[in-house]
């Protein structure tokens, strides 16, 4: 048996085991936290938990490659997750539905508002051409969104950054921000959300109303195709 | 449960070769959602068989985004030098794009006669 401390480091940070079991409890702990403090929004368990691992792989001088040999398990989910959004699509179909033009009209607005407003700001504050690229498809699905930067020329690692702080944003203030507006629409408030914020912010609507969770993921899919084709548009006003 | 997780899974296999072959804009899991949807639209029981596992999933979604929001921690540097107008801009963007989705929607959700979901 090895009592050396540092050998038993060396021989567990070899394997998946440790960052895997760290993500799953950081993750653990952000959604106890977010419980602790009364579903508080702004205890967002997604921005606990990555903010716990980050000091955590700073603490133990841990880069994020070897992190994510770990965490590509809990990432890898992410797909098959995608793919079960359909269920809550399929129970709120008759009301999706019914709901077809006032879907179209939230989503063009809030896709358009989503470009143009981030670029309109980013550009007065004097950002570059290729920053600007990298910000213009923040609001879609991380992969849609580094295909869309990588046409425009933007960064794709960037593009991944800025798409993951939208949707914590989003997730964190879109129920007080509706609460504060007198907005009780659950349709109104998850396409908003699922077009703003993408999967982070469709996450957050599925456990606040299961209605509101089919509307935001409606919003993210038609997002990701609307947003490949207004970014480029909205771009050129601005470079 | 592991005729479950094959289905879900061959719908998202299914959706990355769409997305590939037919060189889709949309993002492979993206795609067998739109297929599961559509495949539970001909086939009702396919919901019920999948519900559990589904639900399951779900209840978790926003733990799948851990590793990639590590990754910003990890590219912190990347925002050292625009990082103030870029969280500006992404703050403020996303706070606009969210009132103005829902205003568009409500608005004509009332102009259509479509009004209150509850």
């Amino acid at each position: 048996m090895t009592a050396d401390p540092a050998l038993i480091w060396a021989y567990l940070t070899q394997g998946p085991l440790l960052w895997l079991t760290a993500t799953l409890g950081a993750y653990a702990l952000g959604d106890a936290a977010f419980r602790a403090m009364g579903r508080q929004s702004w205890a967002n368990p997604v921005l606990i938990a990555v903010l716990v691992l980050g000091l955590l792989l700073t603490v133990t001088g841990t880069d994020y490659a070897t992190y994510f040999e770990g965490a590509q398990f809990v990432h890898f989910l992410l797909g098959p997750a995608t793919v079960c959004l359909a269920l809550p699509m399929h129970d709120n179909m008759a009301r999706m539905r019914a709901a077809a033009l006032p879907i179209v009209a939230g989503l063009l607005a809030g896709s358009l508002v989503a470009v143009g407003s981030a670029l309109a700001i980013a550009h007065l504050f004097g950002l570059g051409p290729q920053v600007l690229a990298s910000l213009a498809p923040k609001s879609t699905t991380a992969p849609v969104a580094i295909g869309i930067a990588e046409r425009l020329g933007g960064l794709p690692t960037l593009t991944a950054a800025l798409v993951l702080i939208t949707g914590i944003f989003g997730a964190m203030v879109v129920t007080p921000l509706f609460d504060a507006l007198g907005l009780r629409d659950w349709r109104a408030r998850g396409l908003a959300v699922g077009t703003a914020a993408h999967g982070i912010g469709t996450a957050r609507a599925l456990q606040v109303n299961p209605t509101a969770g089919a509307f935001a993921g409606i919003g993210m899919g038609l997002n990701a195709v609307l947003t490949a084709i207004l970014a480029p548009l909205v771009l050129r006003l601005f470079v | 449960m592991v005729p479950v997780l094959f289905t879900i899974l061959a719908f998202q296999l299914a959706g990355e070769a769409m997305s590939r072959t037919l060189d889709l804009p949309l993002p492979g899991p993206v795609v067998g959602l739109v297929l599961l949807l559509a495949a539970m639209r001909l086939r009702p029981g396919l919901a019920e068989w999948l519900r559990t596992a589904a639900q399951g999933v779900l209840a978790h979604l926003s733990l799948f985004f851990v590793p990639a929001g590590v990754g910003v921690i990890a590219h912190l540097s990347l925002l050292r030098d625009d990082g103030v107008a870029l969280l500006l801009a992404i703050f403020g963007s996303t706070v606009l794009a969210l009132v103005a989705g829902a205003l568009a929607f409500t608005l004509v959700a009332r102009w259509t006669g479509q009004e209150g979901g509850e």
